[in-house]
């Protein structure tokens, strides 16, 4: 009985103290016809030695490939000391800090990762975090028609550069709302919005653009913002957070910067584990504060009038206003941001920016050598951070099978988003040269 | 309060080994760039670690305290359930690498939906949704879709009982449906006349918890489902309290359409001071093709069998996608280690267990006078005691109780929750703690109690040995302080 740490003498004592023969009786009040005997398909328990073995021969199964893949998620050194504290027992097994005065460990850190976070995309104020980027978006339109009181349309317009996957969960989370998402027209040239192109007089209540775009390119996201004003819309960013040491905050993209910001928190520190945990990060202009879901931590003080930590804003969500509550979310992702936090503390905005920096000169690396193969060139011109979109004269996916037999995964497949046949790169900082060029060379082989 | 990793910080100041050494030229045009720096700390390694090693002390949590904190399932979460998720091929696989390089991966993903199954009795688990709350949006999404498919548009009423959870009526909100609010009868079960007289051609469905948040079965459920059934409705299972049940009665038996789990809490992951969850949905045969992708399948190649995703093209009437890739894999990763060192009989010790030690604690609470909101009824693995007479009588409330055991290095138990009960304290203490602990959790309860009574102590101060006092809530409300500003 693994965990369970009753005596056969406990188990008598508390079934004589209830008054109960069996622990059986303890289930009487459920109908005897809906009572199963036994599990079938669950297998017999395996010792922490079996389980670690099992588990250890799965792991190799999977091995460690050398990934140029991004499209979302990204792979970065993190610190031994973020996981190391992040999974200490009074933080990992922790709950939402109900009881302020015993959790202010959970509050303060959280406190600490709101300053962090509002600095980096240069907007007022942050939330407690949400799932997950996608999500995220989700959640930011939602806040959209609900702070942008003036415009009914329910009209969400999507630069061509937002991750076309967020916007299927959007409309998967969101749909059912009244809210609809249309895509704004591409340049073909440079991937991003055809400006030229823009539609009037739609009456959207906000207007998403997502700097680096998914494809990788560099938006004219001031001029996008302003023209989502112009027409009435918040202006809402999606950044990747790891850029913003170097590129602009969203927070001052146009002439009055983005009403909200969001995106996927994992390039901070959280690993790439198959897609999740992550975080999704919110932050937004001081007077939307009360129309932003999710959990928020504010900095009061206690009856000695000493400074100290507390849930707040409460009043928005759903344990108080249930039907009327901003969303129904519930948990933020407190493991991920505590980790989030300690990575950015510990590499500071210029540890950030070298990151970056290091990204980007690794990816400028892997694109000039993947671009003098016959066959390979950019897709789009123009300026990028740490990935790149490129046109392949063939399919993509042989050429990735045949990297993949060799350990080397040579990027995403972007042909069904980029409409022919197109792979996105990315070498972030954890390459070596010798990492890139013998992916160059796996390539050059492949296209051979 | 600690001073802030802001205030430590000194400019120059880094912790220099966690950056590349070298790092190059940009080239980026100037329009693109920020011409400030964001204000993030500038302090060494040891700093940092110091630091939050430091404000980690600050917490209670399951390892360091009892947390009875009821209808949250704060079970001891095994170690080796985390250090296996993290192996560095685990930790470190692309959420887009091929299924080639993921076999590990998806071989344990598939077993864990396997294994869900058979302990709801469902014919389809999706692992997807990241929370307790998205499994709701997933599910009452499906009943919109069956209902939709079926061309019954006119269906979108959600009956919630006055108990739920507060996620239950708010996600019917974000499904665009209306909220049919049921009371409570007095012994704990739904009221059914009440449910008689809201049911009808625009009812969707009903969410219900079992056991409920009340701590007790539903003992009428079967007749609920057959009546919700012949209106045209769906069943959803809030599966917030399945380890009360887990091997002893499934969902799916109880003809329920469509369930949620909470992971964090019936499967041990991590509650991590708020998060992440993990909801995975399960469905019965009519909600099949509306599940979320992806989902894992068994797939055969040249035969061979091998694992993959299932997604737009293999369930085409899917409600769609509602995370960036597959949902929070790693806790997923968590949870079946944990199945697998539980085994099939370790799950139903676990609802045993669980049950012993809830009755036990009540049973005693009782007779050390406390009175229980449900007397006359089993407790499934929580239950519910009222202090309205201590806080008519002594001015001992809910609040008052939860603050003094803080005190007594107790976390406090859930409180004013249900909203139906005055001055309850919602206790779980779960499976994974010994009768010592309980006893002594009982004898906190009945000295703070007596010293109110005898002594004349008042609470209204407490806690005194925690890291702050009472905090004033209505400050940090009105005078919006949620960043470290340094001018």
């Amino acid at each position: 009985m693994p965990f369970i740490p009753h005596t056969e003498k406990d188990t008598r004592e508390m079934l004589a103290a209830i008054g109960a023969k069996s622990t059986e009786d303890l289930f009487d009040e459920i109908p005897a016809e809906l009572r199963i005997d036994h599990l079938h398909e669950v297998p017999e328990a395996l010792s922490e030695m079996e389980i670690s073995r099992l588990m250890r021969d799965r792991a190799a199964m999977d091995g460690s490939p050398l990934c140029f893949i991004g499209a979302g998620a990204y792979e970065h050194h993190i610190p031994t000391a973020v996981w190391d504290i992040a999974t200490r027992g009074e933080y990992y097994s922790a709950y939402t800090p109900y009881q302020a005065e015993a959790s202010q460990g959970t509050l303060q850190t959280i406190y600490e990762y709101q300053t962090m976070i509002t600095e980096l995309t240069g907007l007022d104020v942050s939330n407690a975090s949400l799932y997950d980027g996608a999500s995220g978006l989700a959640e930011a339109a939602l806040m959209a028609v609900r702070a942008n009181r003036r415009v009914k349309s329910g009209l969400v317009l999507l630069a061509p550069g937002v991750n076309p996957v967020y916007e299927h969960v959007a409309e998967a989370i969101a749909g059912s709302q009244g809210l609809t998402f249309e895509w704004l027209p591409v340049d073909a040239t440079t991937g991003n919005v055809a400006f030229e192109q823009l539609p009037e007089g739609r009456n959207p209540v906000a207007v998403v653009m997502q700097q680096p775009t998914f494809p990788g390119t560099l938006e004219d996201v001031d001029r996008l913002t302003d023209w989502a004003h112009a027409e009435g819309a918040f202006a809402v960013g999606i950044a990747n957070p790891i850029t913003l040491a170097l590129l602009k905050a969203p927070g001052n993209w146009g002439e009055l910067g983005v009403d909200i910001a969001c995106g996927e928190g994992q390039p901070l520190g959280v690993p790439l584990s198959s897609g999740g945990p992550y975080f999704g990060y919110m932050t937004c202009k001081q007077k939307h504060v009360r129309q932003m879901p999710g959990r928020i931590v504010g900095r009061t003080v206690d009856l000695d009038g000493n400074p100290g930590f507390t849930l707040t804003l409460q009043a928005r969500e759903q344990h108080i206003r249930r039907s009327k509550a901003t969303s129904n979310i519930c948990t933020n992702q407190g493991l991920m941001v505590t980790a989030a936090t300690i990575y950015m503390s510990l590499l500071g905005a210029e540890g950030i920016a070298q990151v970056g920096r290091k990204s980007h000169e690794n990816t400028t690396r892997l694109v000039d050598g993947l671009c003098a193969i016959d066959g390979i060139e950019r897709l789009y011109e123009g300026p990028y951070f740490h990935e790149v979109a490129l046109r392949f004269d063939r399919p993509v996916a042989p050429v990735l099978d045949t990297l993949a037999a060799k350990n080397i995964l040579g990027g995403f497949d972007l042909s069904d988003s980029a409409g022919t046949d197109a792979l996105l790169v990315c070498a972030t900082e954890t390459k070596t040269d010798a990492d890139i060029d013998a992916c160059i060379a796996a390539f050059a082989e492949a296209m051979g | 309060m600690s001073e802030l990793i802001f205030e430590k910080s000194r400019g120059g100041r880094r912790a220099f080994a966690q950056a590349p050494v070298e790092a190059g030229s940009l080239s980026i045009p100037e329009q693109f760039l920020r011409d400030d720096q964001p204000r993030l700390p500038e302090a060494s390694e040891l700093q940092t670690v110091r630091h939050y090693t430091r404000l980690s002390q600050k917490n209670f949590s399951i390892d360091t305290q009892f947390y009875p904190l009821g209808s949250c399932t704060m079970k001891y979460n095994p170690r080796a359930c985390n250090a296996l998720a993290l192996l560095p091929e685990f930790a470190g696989r692309h959420p887009l690498g091929p299924v080639t390089h993921g076999q590990g991966f998806l071989t344990c993903m598939y077993e864990l939906q396997e294994m869900l199954k058979d302990v709801t009795g469902m014919k389809g688990v999706s692992l997807t949704p990241m929370a307790g709350a998205q499994g709701e949006l997933a599910g009452v999404a499906m009943i919109k879709a069956y209902h939709d498919a079926r061309g019954d548009t006119e269906r979108d009423e959600i009956i919630v009982p006055d108990a739920a959870h507060g996620t239950n009526p708010a996600t019917a909100t974000m499904c665009g449906c209306t909220v049919k609010e049921i009371p409570t009868g007095p012994d704990g079960d739904v009221d059914m006349d009440a449910l008689k007289a809201v049911l009808g051609p625009k009812t969707a469905g009903i969410m219900l918890t079992n056991p409920s948040t009340l701590g007790v079965f539903e003992r009428h459920i079967t007749v609920i489902a057959e009546m919700v059934h012949d209106a045209g409705g769906l069943l959803y299972y809030d599966g917030a309290n399945l380890n009360a049940i887990l091997g002893k009665v499934r969902p799916g038996d109880m003809d329920f359409d469509v369930i949620h789990m909470n992971l964090h809490k019936t499967f041990s992951t991590p509650h991590g001071g708020g998060g992440p969850g993990s909801g995975a949905v399960g469905v019965n045969q009519r909600l099949l093709p509306f599940m979320p992708i992806p989902v894992v399948t068994q797939r055969e190649k040249d035969g061979e069998t091998f694992f993959d995703w299932a997604a737009e093209d293999d369930i085409p009437q899917s409600i769609g996608r509602l995370s960036g890739f597959m949902g929070n894999s790693g806790v997923l990763l968590r949870a079946y280690v944990y199945m697998r060192m539980l085994g099939r009989d370790g799950m139903e010790r676990v609802a045993e267990f669980a049950t012993l030690n809830a009755n036990y604690l009540m049973v005693r609470l009782r007779d050390a006078g406390f009175e229980l909101a449900f007397p006359e009824r089993r407790a499934s693995h929580e239950f519910i005691i009222t202090l309205k007479h201590e806080a008519k009588d002594y001015s001992l409330t809910a609040m008052d109780v939860a603050k003094a055991l803080l005190d007594k290095n107790y976390h406090a138990p859930t409180t004013y929750f249900p909203l139906l009960v005055p001055e309850c304290l919602l206790i779980e203490p779960t499976e994974t703690e010994s009768k010592e602990t309980l006893d002594n959790f009982v004898a906190a309860m009945i000295d703070i109690v007596r010293a109110a009574k005898e002594d004349g102590v008042q609470y209204k101060d407490a806690p005194y040995k925690m890291p702050v006092r009472r905090l004033d809530d209505v400050k940090a409300a009105r005078e919006l302080n949620l960043r470290y500003d340094p001018e």
